[in-house]
Formats: C-alpha cells, sequence, structure tokens
C-alpha cells in the first residue's frame, strides 16, 4: 500500500522532528526541526485529502511562520549569551501525562468495536477547494466571515507595524 | 490522488540527497590540514569584528510579519482563484472589497516608513 508507505515515512520524520524541536538546546536547530515536522503535517494533511489544508500549511506554517520564528530568535537572543537549556524542569510531569493520555488513548482504540463502526463520512462532491472558494462570497455562506477576516489582518498588520515601529516618525519619507 | 505529488517527493529526495552527497564527498575526499588560520573565522579577510551572531534589526521582524500577514491573504485567495469565473461578478467585488481593506493597511505601513531600507 502507497498510502501506507507514505503515512509510515511521514509520521516518522514528523516524530524525530518533532523531538528535535523540543530537546535541542540551540534554538535555530529546533526552530529547523519545527519546520520540518510542520511539513510532515502537510503530508499528514495531503494523506487525508485535505488539499487545501496542506497548502495552507506549507504557505502559511512552513513558509511565513517558520521565517518569523528564525527571525524572532535573531532578534531576541542577546549578543553572547550562553545557550540555555530549553527544556522545562517540569518535564517529567508532562512526561507522567503524556503516559497518562497514551495509556487512555490505547484503552479506547482497544475499547472500539470495529463490527459497530460509524457510518462512513459522505464523500464531499466536487473539489473541495473550488467548493470552499464558491462559500466564501457566498452571500448564504461565509461572507461575513470572510471580510471580517480581513479586517482582522488589518488590525493585525498595523499593530505589528506599530508595536514595531511606533517610536520612529515617518522622518525617513519626509527628507528626500 | 496521491500519484499528483510524485514530483514534489522526486524533488524532495533528490534535494535530501544531493546535500547529503556533497557534504559526504566533501568529508571522503577534502584533504584536511587544518592551521589556526584556517580555522579561526573568515569576514572577506579582514580580523572579524564581534561575534559571528550578533541580534539583527528589528526591522526583518517587520518585514516577517508584513509577509505572514499578506500570506495569510494570498490563502485566502487561493479557494477564490479556482472558481472565480464561475464566482461571477459578485464574487469579484467581494475580492476587491477584501483586498481593499488589506491595502488600508499596507498603505498605512508604507506611509509610516515601515517598508524603507535606508
Amino acid at each position: 500500500m502507497v498510502t501506507t508507505f507514505v503515512f509510515v515515512v511521514a509520521a516518522a520524520v514528523l516524530l524525530v522532528a518533532a523531538l528535535i524541536a523540543v530537546l535541542k538546546n540551540n534554538l535555530v536547530h529546533a526552530a529547523m526541526g519545527l519546520v520540518v515536522s510542520l511539513f510532515g503535517t502537510a503530508v499528514l494533511f495531503v494523506l487525508l485529502e485535505a488539499y487545501f489544508l496542506a497548502v495552507a500549511q506549507v504557505v502559511i506554517y512552513v513558509g511565513a511562520i517558520a521565517i518569523l520564528i528564525v527571525f524572532s530568535i535573531m532578534l531576541t537572543r542577546r549578543v553572547g549569551a550562553q545557550w540555555g537549556n530549553q527544556t522545562n524542569p517540569t518535564w517529567p510531569f508532562a512526561l507522567l501525562a503524556a503516559g497518562v493520555l497514551t495509556v487512555l488513548f490505547a484503552l479506547m482504540v482497544r475499547g472500539w468495536n470495529p463490527d459497530q463502526a460509524l457510518p462512513a463520512a459522505e464523500a464531499v462532491p466536487g473539489d473541495v477547494t473550488a467548493r470552499l472558494g464558491a462559500a466564501l462570497v457566498n452571500p448564504g455562506g461565509y461572507v461575513v466571515p470572510f471580510e471580517v477576516a480581513s479586517v482582522l489582518l488589518l488590525a493585525a498588520l498595523i499593530g505589528a507595524v506599530y508595536v514595531a515601529w511606533g517610536g520612529r516618525k515617518a522622518e525617513k519619507s519626509t527628507q528626500r | 490522488m496521491l500519484w499528483q505529488y510524485v514530483p514534489i517527493a522526486i524533488l524532495l529526495v533528490l534535494s535530501t540527497a544531493l546535500a547529503v552527497l556533497i557534504v559526504l564527498l566533501d568529508a571522503l575526499l577534502g584533504p584536511r590540514k587544518p592551521t589556526f588560520r584556517k580555522l579561526s573565522p573568515y569576514e572577506s579577510g579582514m580580523v572579524p569584528i564581534g561575534p559571528g551572531m550578533r541580534r539583527q534589526p528589528v526591522r526583518f521582524y517587520l518585514i516577517a510579519m508584513l509577509f505572514l500577514l499578506f500570506d495569510v491573504e494570498v490563502i485566502f485567495l487561493l479557494p477564490w482563484a479556482v472558481t472565480f469565473r464561475k464566482l461571477g461578478l459578485f464574487g469579484l467585488v467581494e475580492m476587491l472589497v477584501f483586498i481593499a481593506i488589506l491595502l488600508v493597511g499596507y498603505i498605512y505601513a508604507w506611509k509610516k516608513g515601515a517598508l524603507e531600507w535606508e
């Protein structure tokens, strides 16, 4: 099965990259691990036939968020600061919680009776991305959330410019 | 459906293999006679000033943030662009309103001088 093979490879890469992101003391290496694990998530989205989500994952998370994280590391690290230990000292408790969750999940999966499976979700007809596009601009669909999202982005944009640039006035452009 | 992604898989495998191969060949074939001069940091032939990793100006953050926001805008454009002929004039107007609202932020950033690079 090609799907199973791709899933196993993607999941293995994702897990290793996620461990690198969590365990590495070098923040830049951790960020690179995070990028790879985000890309692995995009592969999982493709396997789930969520093509639009996969594209969004690559464009926004692998593309933009990763750059933002790397820039943030370069911005904030103090000159000459030692590589700190980034592991939270309460990690044994986190391990305990994760272990309990794993046991609970295992019990849940074991208790699941495949014969009484839920009816399969109906396949979405046609191109999912095209349907999403139609719903976004349909007055009976999501046109108001769509335009409100634009206002939200505008607020974030102005906020970012104000926070990062607020102290200076626009003297650069007036001098010319 | 998964076969559509074969080119991406080939690209991933080839680029990874090429990177590994280059590093590996260099480690295997390259002669290694390290001296103090060779191991010291190199900065265009001059004696390096300060550490190699220093704090970057906040401008980089601003550019990354602007890129992120317009990237999210592109993601909204994608599903619309797939079917924009079917959506007709109303869909076009909707998207123009969406872009116009963001254009206000773009002009604000521009007027603030956030896009200037000295």
